[in-house]
């Protein structure tokens, strides 16, 4: 694998719920991801995907705090940034976009401001050059009459077009990493191919790496190169998204690919779904979080699986899981019972 | 917008006619006039019934009270907002250099209020929990809690009488100090305990959150992306309280002996001077809807989604 442009090492986020009470909601996560690459995050809500995707910006505000792990950009150390310096880090070397585009945009600043914001106080480009400059963003990203709507304000916007604008923003200063927090969960169906398909488009003609949070596996398998899954604050399985999609090898991620529907699928048939939550993340339990919902452990009645965390095993190329019964990983498996 | 403007201000003329009607009812109901209240126990009875009837004439004090309303109106119309009967002198005389006092009182005090509310409203929410915030929250209480008038006689009490870094009654620019603190700090208690709710509330807004994302500074934050959002409930209060500050000036400005409208309102009423009196109210009436009229402008101009539609 190439080199990587962020890499994150055993990341633990936590909310503090009162006194000695916390909400785990990253525990020790491992992620990189390299130049020019699409990654795509998946888990269902809760798992953790959002809080992670925050702490790799440490964007985390209390309660919520990064108690442990390393977060790595281009070999810099962004745990140990000044202040200022995560200021002068964020907007230019990495972009963040969000879920509800038009809350993330200032209800009283015009659209144009907003645009030329990170051009100003990054490129100390003159006023007039940054709106110019706002205008050509805002065609890049498919707005239509640009020089117009940069006097808009965002309730004038739809919601297609408020994401265009973030993305415009995000994307302003060419920022290496580009993470996109489900970008289009808030929007029409018909506008999340657009979305997605810019978003990719936009990312590759820059070479920007994409990391794209999401719920939702037909997303990942239009524009992923990579996918990891997390459940319940950590990263069950990683691989490259064929493997992922053909060959998964965690019970969770075999129960997301069934749960999703298929095109063509018989009509009137129920869509497969994995019974139960995700546990309590403020309990500390001893063993692998999935195992109250998972069929396999059901089968194999491993003890494992309710007393130790399964360490990470290669199943293919490039393609890790964290499971006691997963093919490969179950001699390993029974050498800690015997 | 222009649109907008001239049609609140029609609006205005039924207001006004209102407020004509319903003070000068209120005199009505007062069991003595002005003449009367004036040479009552002053004069032997003849002269005096002599004396009262003439001058009765004179205002037209022995018309009923539809007439003299209509007469009222009628010199209203026509700028003339009568004579008072006290000060033997037309009202606008004696009316507009007070108006300029109370205008520079209210002025005064909101300017303390907005600087000194806003300040500790906005640290308290940015410092939100510490013992900045847990202070400014108690005193702010304090403010809310306790009537204008009451404060400006704790102020005489220490700078004048304690301290004694200010006579009890100051002469020149030192006169408007105690009376602008005390109408400016218990303002200044509202407009603190709302700009920290709304401040803690748009700080937790999606977009502080981007805009951070994209580099912004805890400062810029504050002041560029927050700030203009927060002051927009602040104006709401802001409007409503120059109504307090005028009212609140009609008993700060007698316990302070500042020459404004307010002094003269007390004094007014107590001679039954009618003219004045209500040459005062409609003044002061006017003012609060003038005041409520830009209120709602700057509204529509801080904050976009508003729409002055006609």
């Amino acid at each position: 694998m190439s080199k990587a442009l962020l890499a994150i090492q055993g990341v633990k986020t936590e909310f503090r719920l009162g006194r000695a009470r916390a909400l785990q909601a990253v525990q020790g996560v491992d992620l990189s991801i390299s130049a020019g690459e699409i990654v795509g995050l998946v888990g269902e809500s809760g798992s953790g995907k959002s809080v992670l995707a925050l702490s790799m910006l440490r964007l985390v505000q209390p309660p919520g705090q990064i108690t442990d792990g390393h977060i790595l950009f281009d070999g810099e150390d962004v745990m140990q940034m000044s202040a200022r310096a995560l200021s002068a880090w964020r907007g230019r070397d990495v972009g963040m976009i969000f879920q509800q585009p038009q809350s993330c945009l200032n209800p009283v600043k015009r659209i144009g401001w907003q645009v030329a914001e990170p051009l100003l106080r990054h490129e100390k480009i003159g006023r007039k050059a940054a709106w110019a400059a706002a205008i050509d963003l805002l065609r890049a990203v498919g707005i239509p009459a640009p020089e117009e709507k940069v006097l808009a304000y965002p309730h004038e916007l739809s919601g297609g077009q408020a994401q265009r604008v973030m993305i415009a923003i995000a994307l302003a200063l060419k920022p290496r990493l580009l993470i996109a927090d489900e970008p289009t969960t808030a929007l029409d169906v018909t506008i999340q191919a657009q979305i997605l398909e810019l978003l990719s488009e936009r990312c590759r003609t820059l070479g920007t790496s994409l990391l794209l949070v999401t719920h939702d596996l037909g997303v990942v398998a239009r524009i992923a190169d990579r996918v990891a899954v997390m459940y319940a604050g950590r990263i069950v399985e990683e691989g490259p998204v064929e493997a992922m999609l053909t060959a998964p090898s965690h019970p969770y991620t075999k129960g997301l690919i069934a749960a999703a529907p298929q095109l063509g699928q018989a009509q009137g048939g129920r869509l497969k779904d994995i019974p139960g939550a995700i546990p309590d993340l403020s309990r500390p339990y001893a063993g692998c979080a999935f195992a109250p919902r998972c069929e396999l452990r059901q089968s194999l009645s491993l003890k494992a699986c309710d007393n130790a965390q399964p360490a990470p095993t290669t199943v293919g190329s490039a393609h890790t899981v964290r499971c006691f019964g997963a093919a490969g990983s179950i001699q390993s498996e029974m050498r800690v019972t015997s | 917008m222009t649109q907008y403007v001239a049609k609140r201000l029609l609006l205005l003329i039924p207001v006004v006619i209102g407020i004509l009607l319903i003070t000068f009812l209120m005199k009505a109901l007062i069991p003595t006039d002005a003449v009367t209240a004036m040479y009552s126990g002053q004069l032997s009875e003849k002269d005096a019934a002599e004396a009262i009837a003439t001058l009765r004439a004179k205002y037209h004090l022995d018309l009923p009270w539809y007439q003299q309303f209509f007469i009222y109106v009628r010199d209203l119309l026509q700028g003339d907002f009568g004579d008072s009967i006290r000060l033997r002198k037309p009202v606008m005389e004696e009316l507009g250099y007070r108006y300029v006092n109370t205008i520079i009182l209210t002025l005064a005090s909101l300017g303390i209020a907005l600087v000194v509310g806003l300040t500790a409203g906005i640290l308290a929410a940015v410092k939100r929990n510490s013992w900045l915030d847990v202070t400014a929250t108690t005193v702010g209480l304090f403010g809310i809690s306790m009537p204008a008038f009451f404060f400006g006689l704790l102020l005489i009490l220490v700078f004048a009488v304690w301290l004694r870094w200010l006579p009890v009654v100051p002469k020149g620019n030192l006169a408007l100090l105690l009376p602008a603190l005390a109408l400016g700090l218990i303002e200044a208690a509202p407009i603190s305990q709302v700009a920290r709710t709304s401040m803690i509330d748009v700080l937790s807004r999606d977009y502080i959150q981007a805009a951070r994302a994209r580099g912004a500074s805890e400062l810029e934050l504050v002041v560029r992306h927050a700030l203009p959002n927060a002051l927009i409930v602040v104006l709401t209060l802001v409007g409503l309280q120059i109504g307090n500050l005028l009212g609140g000036a009609f008993i700060i400005e007698s316990i302070f002996s500042w020459h404004g409208i307010g002094e003269l309102a007390v004094n007014a009423i107590q001679w039954r001077d009618f003219a004045l009196t209500q040459a005062i109210i409609l003044i002061s009436a006017a003012t609060y809807l003038v005041v409520n009229l830009v209120a709602d402008i700057l509204y529509a101009w801080l904050d976009p989604r508003v729409e002055l539609s006609t």
